[in-house]
């Protein structure tokens, strides 16, 4: 065993292993860094090509851009934080469970993930509207209608519903690699329950919440839908007036120094977060927290300890006042919930696609088909639905492999620039994607290939590259090494160990992967709306054409056949997963 | 009576998991200062009733008493009961000292009084330089240690110990030991102990509690269990034995048990004629020279060299393979030659099949 353990492996594959790493790095070096940083140069030109700090001096000077900014910071940030505080119960409940139930319940997480953002925001929108379901049910109660909508807190609701997702998939791995034995020897040593949870599994949870906020709330900072539709002028993001500039003004210049705004925004709050918590921990899996200063320590363990006592304090009084059933309830309880709250728009967007009328109502007067009978016979959202699906699998595709063999490539050498590579490969889960958009249409501008169906594709390779690698490192990260070269002992040639052991025995990481790439590319708008046109559309970017043109109850419709296939799509991969997709 | 000096009983307690059953009925009952250890192959139920005494897993029936009170229903937090894990269980965010200072901070004790027992806990475990130091910048052993600290510390009057040393080698193993043991005594301490490794059993206890399928086998001190086993199941578990089945014969010829065509000579037995027993004999009790009562002819199978001592395998015409030990510095008989074994009547046990 010494010896096998031994065999040179650095040097057999080093040649090879940087060869893995290349497609990756080409393709985020010439289709991701090189536009985002062309756009960068694109702020300190003017109108006319001049060299010029104009577009700088006007954001410093005008009152609006800094107020928009912290609009979008602020919102974001409490967006994140909900986020984290709405799923981290969630995500603890399921580390409970067993594997088996746990994916079941996973299913119903990301049950948002397959509906559009445009049709989710219409949902809500039918749920807090004048008329909507809420002020129904209030005023059958005899309550006078609330105004809800066109306020922060429909924002938020809208967005929280639209990062609860992420955050607890992000979160959950750390989560359920905490031992729960911890919780249990903290008892036996004379914690109270609450108290045990938040002197253990809260602090190792800790790189998962960071990490899940850190995403969150950096998604968040290119929100424009939701806040358009949802939030009135008071909530404009800083998106929006990006798209505006691009769009109604085609003020390139201006709208790439708003989006230097909020990269630098972006950047800031990525920084704080390498420095506080190091990177690494984005990459999923418990990681034991590493030596922080010791001040930090300090400070947290004595905000831990605060919130312990608070904590324990609450659950006695509530062991003593409620009934006794009760306690071990509040938790399935409380994720029912939250798994209804997800569920809702989908549940609110199924009956109103089968309306008789000509409005988006709920509930629909009166019951049809002829949405759907509309959807079906036109070409045009045929055509649109068909290209998000095949744009959606060879994305899917090629980010799979691409990021697969950087995984591997990566987790076979002991390279020195192995940091900045991972850097590199997350980058752009961490540049807002609006930014790229911009930088992306000026490059495609110049290549031919905006309306492409090759545009589309390489625009979502590198958006779900980030995903897949992750996804795949991780599962590699525990990966026995010696069965490989206990394959190429037995006469496998390196193609063949790869086809016959290595992928075979991460099979449902790769399906894991695939998955989080189709979804990416399958829900993505905001690269449709700057590198598509003509007829090259997708499904989200038909819906938002749809509606500014004549809003009615087809994307209702479009929605619901893309979830039922969808849904067909995730239970013929769990066929083929086997109990390793968890 | 008896009841203040017993430190711990359960009464009764069992647990199922649906159809399965952890644990039967089981009534046990340790006195102060006692040293026992719950000794049993795995998936006996040394673990289930381990964490019903501390409370980690409720019963399905049956009552845990500590000192006279009643602790069923005590939440595990407000037990007297120290638990050190198989695999240590130590908080990976904590330094060795905060590890160690965890329990005291949840009794609430002053900082500075936690200081001193931290430190004096330390050097109890010899890692006094090590304080400062994360779990993971540790050796097994060293990991060990600090869960022991982290346990004794505050001084519970009942210490539960699962497996504590099954992760490491033998050696550390052997080393450990000697420190409970120590720990032990200096503490006076009530010690419930599991292991499935019988010479730990031997070496550490002042009682072994033997359980098999869910069920206590025999309680008894190592001497007794070893010379006197109950059952073939405690025979063959705990040292090595030559088990014949047979049946229980009557007074008028001597105590004897009847295996196939023979009758063997026994101590005296408490079942009655006709009854399924089972006779052993340890392999030490056995010489080849002839002098018990008893005699066997075997044809030797293998010899094997184990230091001080020799083990003699030998095929037997109705009865199987036998085992006997002798001295090595006597002469060993030769492959293939047939031997007369025999053993005195006093050293053959009659027990439960
Ligand atoms: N949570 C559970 N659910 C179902 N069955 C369980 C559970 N815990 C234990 N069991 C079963 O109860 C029986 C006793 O388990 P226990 O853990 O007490 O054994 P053990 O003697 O500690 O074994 P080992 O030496 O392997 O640790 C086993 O058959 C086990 O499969
Ligand atoms: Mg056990």
């Amino acid at each position: 065993m010494m010896h096998l353990t031994q065999l040179p492996a650095q040097n057999r594959f080093r040649p090879s292993a940087i060869w893995m790493i290349v497609p990756a790095i080409g393709l985020l070096a010439f289709f991701f860094l090189w536009p985002v940083l062309q756009l960068l140069t694109l702020s300190i030109y003017d109108q006319n090509g001049a060299l010029s700090g104009d577009n700088y001096a006007r954001i410093v000077s005008t009152p609006l851009y800094l107020r928009v900014l912290t609009v979008t910071l602020r919102i974001s940030a409490i967006t994140a934080c909900l986020s984290v505080l709405l799923g981290f119960p969630l995500a603890y409940w399921m580390a409970g469970l067993s594997p088996r139930a746990r994916s079941r319940v996973l299913i119903f997480v990301l049950i948002p993930f397959w509906t559009s953002y445009l049709v989710k925001t219409f949902a809500w929108m039918l749920v807090m509207g004048r008329t909507g379901v809420i002020n129904q049910i209030v005023g059958a109660a005899g309550g006078e209608p609330l105004s809800m909508l066109q306020g922060e807190g429909a924002v938020i609701v809208g967005m929280v519903h639209g990062m609860l997702p992420l955050a607890v998939l992000t979160m959950l791995p750390v989560v359920t690699s905490v031992d729960m034995r911890l919780l249990q020897a903290s008892q036996t040593l004379g914690a109270h329950p609450a108290k045990g949870f938040w002197l253990t599994f809260v602090p190792l949870s800790l790189p998962g919440l960071t990490s899940a906020w850190l995403l969150t709330f950096i998604t968040s900072l290119g929100f424009f839908i939701v806040p358009a539709l949802l939030g009135g002028p008071q909530q404009t993001f800083l998106a929006q007036l990006i798209i505006s500039q691009i769009q109604q003004l085609l003020n390139f210049a201006f709208a790439s120094t708003l989006s230097v705004l909020l990269l630098g925004a972006t950047f800031i709050a990525w920084l704080a977060y390498d420095r506080l918590f190091g990177m690494s921990s984005l990459s999923g899996g418990a990681t034991v927290p590493r030596s922080q200063s010791n001040v930090l320590r300090l400070v947290g363990r004595k905000i831990l300890s605060v919130c312990a006592a608070v904590s324990q304090m609450i659950a006695s009084a509530a062991e003593w006042i409620l009934p006794a059933g009760i306690m071990s309830r509040l938790a399935p309880m409380y994720c029912g919930l939250v798994l209804f709250f997800l569920a809702a728009p989908t549940l609110v967007v199924v009956p109103v696609a089968f309306t008789s009328s000509s409005f988006l109502d709920f509930p629909p007067a009166g019951y049809s088909l002829r949405w759907f009978d509309l959807y079906l016979n036109s070409p045009l959202w045929i055509n649109a639905t068909l290209n998000s699906f095949v744009i959606g699998f060879a994305s899917a595709a090629i980010a799979t492999i691409v990021g697969g063999l950087a995984a591997l490539g990566l987790a076979k050498t002991d390279m020195r620039w192995k940091g900045a590579i991972f850097a590199l490969m997350l980058s752009p889960m961490i540049v807002p994607r609006i930014v790229y958009g911009v930088g992306l249409m000026y490059l495609f501008a110049g290549l031919g290939l905006i309306g492409t169906r090759a545009g589309l594709i390489i625009g979502h390779v590198i958006l779900a590259l980030p995903f897949t690698f992750v996804t795949i490192a991780a599962v590699l990260k525990n990966y026995d090494w010696r069965l490989d070269q206990a394959a190429a002992t037995l006469g496998a040639a390196r193609l063949k160990v790869l086809a016959r052991v290595t992928v075979p025995l991460t099979k449902g990481a790769l399906i894991a992967a695939f998955l989080f790439a189709f979804i990416t590319s399958f829900d993505e708008l905001t690269l449709a709306i700057f590198v598509s046109g003509g007829i090259m559309t997708t499904l989200p970017k038909q819906m938002w054409d749809d509606m500014f043109l004549q809003l009615n109850p087809t994307i209702a419709a479009a929605s619901v056949v893309v979830f039922a296939l969808a849904l067909l799509l995730l239970l013929v991969a769990e066929r083929v997963g086997g109990k390793k997709t968890a | 009576m008896g009841e203040c000096a017993d430190k711990l009983q359960v009464r009764g307690i069992a647990k199922r998991y649906g159809e399965i059953d952890a644990l039967l009925p089981t009534d046990l009952t340790i006195s102060s200062g006692e040293f026992l250890t719950l000794l049993g192959p795995s998936g006996s139920g040394k673990t289930t009733l381990l964490q019903m005494i501390c409370g980690l897993v409720p019963p399905s029936q049956g009552r845990v008493i500590i000192d006279g009170q009643d602790q069923t229903d005590t939440p595990v937090h407000k037990r007297d009961i120290g638990l050190v894990f198989q695999h240590y269980a130590l908080f990976p965010h904590l330094t060795v000292a905060e590890n160690i200072a965890f329990p005291l901070e949840m009794r609430g004790l002053r900082s500075a009084d936690v200081r001193t027992k931290v430190n004096d806990a330390l050097e109890l475990v010899r890692l006094s330089e090590l304080g400062t130091r994360f779990p993971r910048e540790l050796s097994g052993g060293q990991q060990q240690r600090v869960a022991l600290a982290r346990c004794f510390v505050y001084q519970p009057s009942v210490i539960l110990m699962d497996e504590p040393l099954g992760a490491l080698d033998r050696k550390l193993r052997e080393h450990l030991q000697v420190e409970i043991k120590q720990l032990h005594r200096k503490t006076g301490a009530t010690i419930i102990y599991v292991t499935h490794d019988q010479e730990e059993a031997l070496a550490m206890s002042d009682r072994i509690c033997l359980m098999n399928q869910a069920r206590v086998e025999q309680v008894a001190s190592p001497r007794d269990i070893y010379a006197r086993p109950e059952t073939s199941f405690a025979a063959r578990f705990i040292g090595t034995s030559n088990v014949l089945a047979g049946k229980a014969e009557g007074k008028e010829q001597g105590p004897s048990v009847r295996c196939g065509s023979r009758s063997f000579g026994t101590q005296a037995h408490r079942f009655v004629e006709g009854e399924d027993v089972a006779l052993v004999v340890r392999p030490e009790a056995i010489s080849l020279r002839g002098e018990g009562e008893n005699r066997l002819k075997g044809r030797v199978i293998e010899t094997i060299f184990g230091g001080a001592d020799v083990s003699v395998l030998a095929e037997m015409e109705e009865y199987g393979t036998l085992i006997c030990r002798v001295n090595a510095t006597s002469t060993t008989p030769a492959l293939g030659e047939v031997v007369e074994f025999s053993w005195p009547s006093s050293a053959a046990v009659v027990v439960r099949r």
